[in-house]
């Protein structure tokens, strides 16, 4: 660790023009070749965990789904599912598959998103246009459905708030065909094309042994050759009623990610026409009388991957603790397996293949007033944490 | 009207500061820039630098660690500067009020450091691209 500090630091951030949110990382290079790399968060920390202590259990759907805008439907799905768990109330079959929907079109927007700030990062502005401009239907959906374009804020407690609008069905399936034509178009544009080859094959290699190691979910796993998949492993809402598949790729590097999120729209498409023609007629919601004590996890594919939420209830209003572990967090580490040994050119895409997502992965910062300098670095944090361990032991 | 607020109104290009939000109301600017709604026809281009900006867009509540980044982003701008808060949270704290980590909506963070600062403020979480194009139109047509 000493030699790397004689290196020269590329300071990347905080404020950066191609991301939009604020990080900060330190690439320590050699010539052209990144050796390590520190990366710096917290700017994005607003304390959502505590604020989720202080707010009613039907509220806290409103605050997580705002704990990432681009997840906002997989976050409140996971942690009404715990408190679903706590309370034993099982939701309409009408929920489920409406909650299905919007998780897909959430999926797809989301996937659509990535890909065109892929293309915008390696300066090819024509897949950024073309991917965001097919995307616009999609958001226009779902602000027919839930009356947003983002946070949808749908889903609640012992089922969903609103239903599918009278006769969507024949508005979504046109809509569906066409973002399938162009998606279409799209994918075979991109595997063809021999510029995204020779700029993404091979580049930001994850072996499927880091994968494994650094714990990574979602798409970022699976194109590593590991087939999980929250949606399969452990069902929720309508996933085990209909018929889908898990894309796998066995690369590992970012064209492979790049393949994973195509294949994962039609199969997102696929879901969505399948849930459409299955939905039952129905209540879309139970009536929940009050939460007693106890505690449960959630856990939702949200389309980076495994969404992660606790919940303990005392009995109160409020919930006693909730913690919420957005994919990002265990996605980012992995940046130290793939970024290493690349070129400097490389590494703003591998950065970005994972699809990293501050705001949501922010569950710290500690901050001296004022200054905005970080005072507790790892090794203080052990040595609290160690302190805390005795003191606990001295008590009893 | 003096010169520099003439020529400011005159494709104003803009720097966007995320200090904090949840992301949406990125995507909902980045969404501005592209087809369906295609600001860059009327001159509104997202640059790389607060140097280079006539108006900051700000989006999110400004938390601990990003505010000393938003004073250096806003002094660093040429002024007159203009200051969009996009969003219910940058323009009030919004839902984050609570937060222990956050120290303010924007405005309380641009006013201390310059008290006669152009704030313009566009709420909605998050605001549709429409109400962006709609409160950069009126705040310029105000100056
Ligand atoms: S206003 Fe809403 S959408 Fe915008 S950053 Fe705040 S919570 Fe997110």
């Amino acid at each position: 660790m000493k030699k790397k500090f004689k290196l020269p630091i590329l300071a990347t951030g905080p404020v950066h023009p191609l991301q939009e949110e604020m990080e900060f990382f330190q690439l320590y290079v050699d010539g052209e070749t990144v050796v390590d790399i520190d990366v710096r968060l917290s700017y994005n920390h607003r304390g959502i965990e505590k604020i989720s202590e202080s707010l009613q259990f039907d509220q806290v759907p409103f605050l997580v789904s705002r704990i990432c805008g681009i997840c906002s439907a997989s976050h409140p799905l996971a942690y009404v599912q715990a408190v679903e768990e706590i309370a034993g109330i099982i939701p309409p079959e009408r929920a489920l598959y409406v909650r299905t929907i919007i998780n897909e079109l959430e999926r797809i927007h989301s996937h659509i998103l990535w890909v065109g700030l892929a293309g915008h990062f390696i300066g090819y502005e024509t897949v950024f246009m073309w991917a965001w401009k097919y995307r616009e239907p999609v958001l226009d959906m779902l602000e027919k459905i839930t009356g947003n374009r983002n946070n949808y804020g749908n889903v609640k407690i012992g089922g969903c708030r609103e239903d599918l609008p009278e006769g969507i069905e024949e508005e979504i399936y046109p809509i569906l065909d066409q973002i399938e034509k162009k998606m279409d178009m799209l994918t075979k544009a991109v595997l063809d094309d021999p510029i995204l080859h020779a700029r993404l094959k091979g580049v930001g290699v994850l072996k499927k042994e880091d994968a494994v190691n650094y714990a990574v979910t979602g798409p970022t796993a699976r194109a590593s050759g590991i087939p999980i998949d929250v949606r399969r492993d452990d069902p929720y809402a309508a996933y085990d009623l209909v018929d889908w598949n898990v894309c796998v790729q066995e690369e590992g590097d970012v064209f492979a990610k790049v393949v994973v999120r195509l294949l994962e729209v039609f199969e997102a498409i696929k879901i969505i026409r399948q849930a459409l023609a299955k939905l039952p007629k129905g209540p879309i919601t139970t009536e929940v009388k009050e939460i007693p004590p106890g505690e449960a996890i959630g856990r939702a594919e949200a389309p980076r991957g495994e969404t992660f939420h606790y919940v303990r209830s005392e009995g109160g209003n409020t919930p006693a603790r909730h913690k919420a572990r957005a994919p990002s967090y265990v996605n980012v580490p992995s940046f130290k397996a793939s970024c290493i040994g690349e070129k400097i050119s490389d590494v703003l895409i591998t950065l970005a293949a994972v699809d990293p997502c501050y705001s949501c992965t922010e569950r710290l910062g500690v901050v001296a007033p004022r200054s905005g300098k970080v005072i507790y670095d790892f090794d203080m944090l052990l040595q609290l944490s160690r302190e805390k361990t005795t003191r606990i032991r001295k008590g009893l | 009207m003096n010169w520099k607020i003439w020529s400011l109104k005159k494709s104003p290009w803009v720097f966007h500061v995320n200090t904090g939000a949840c992301n949406n109301c990125d995507i909902e600017v980045v969404n501005c820039l592209t087809p369906k709604f295609d600001v860059e026809r009327f001159g509104v281009t997202l640059v790389g630098s607060p140097r280079h900006a006539d108006a900051l867009l700000v989006t999110g509540v400004v938390t601990a660690q990003a505010a000393p980044r938003l004073i250096q982003a806003y002094q660093q701008a040429p002024k007159p500067c203009v200051v969009f808060s996009i969003g219910a949270c940058a323009c009030g704290t919004g839902i984050f009020h609570k937060g222990y980590h956050v120290v303010g909506p924007v405005d309380k963070i641009i006013r201390e450091i310059d008290p006669n600062a152009i704030i313009a403020y566009v709420p909605g979480c998050p605001p549709k691209p429409e109400a962006m194009i709609s409160g950069i139109v009126k705040t310029l047509n105000a100056l």
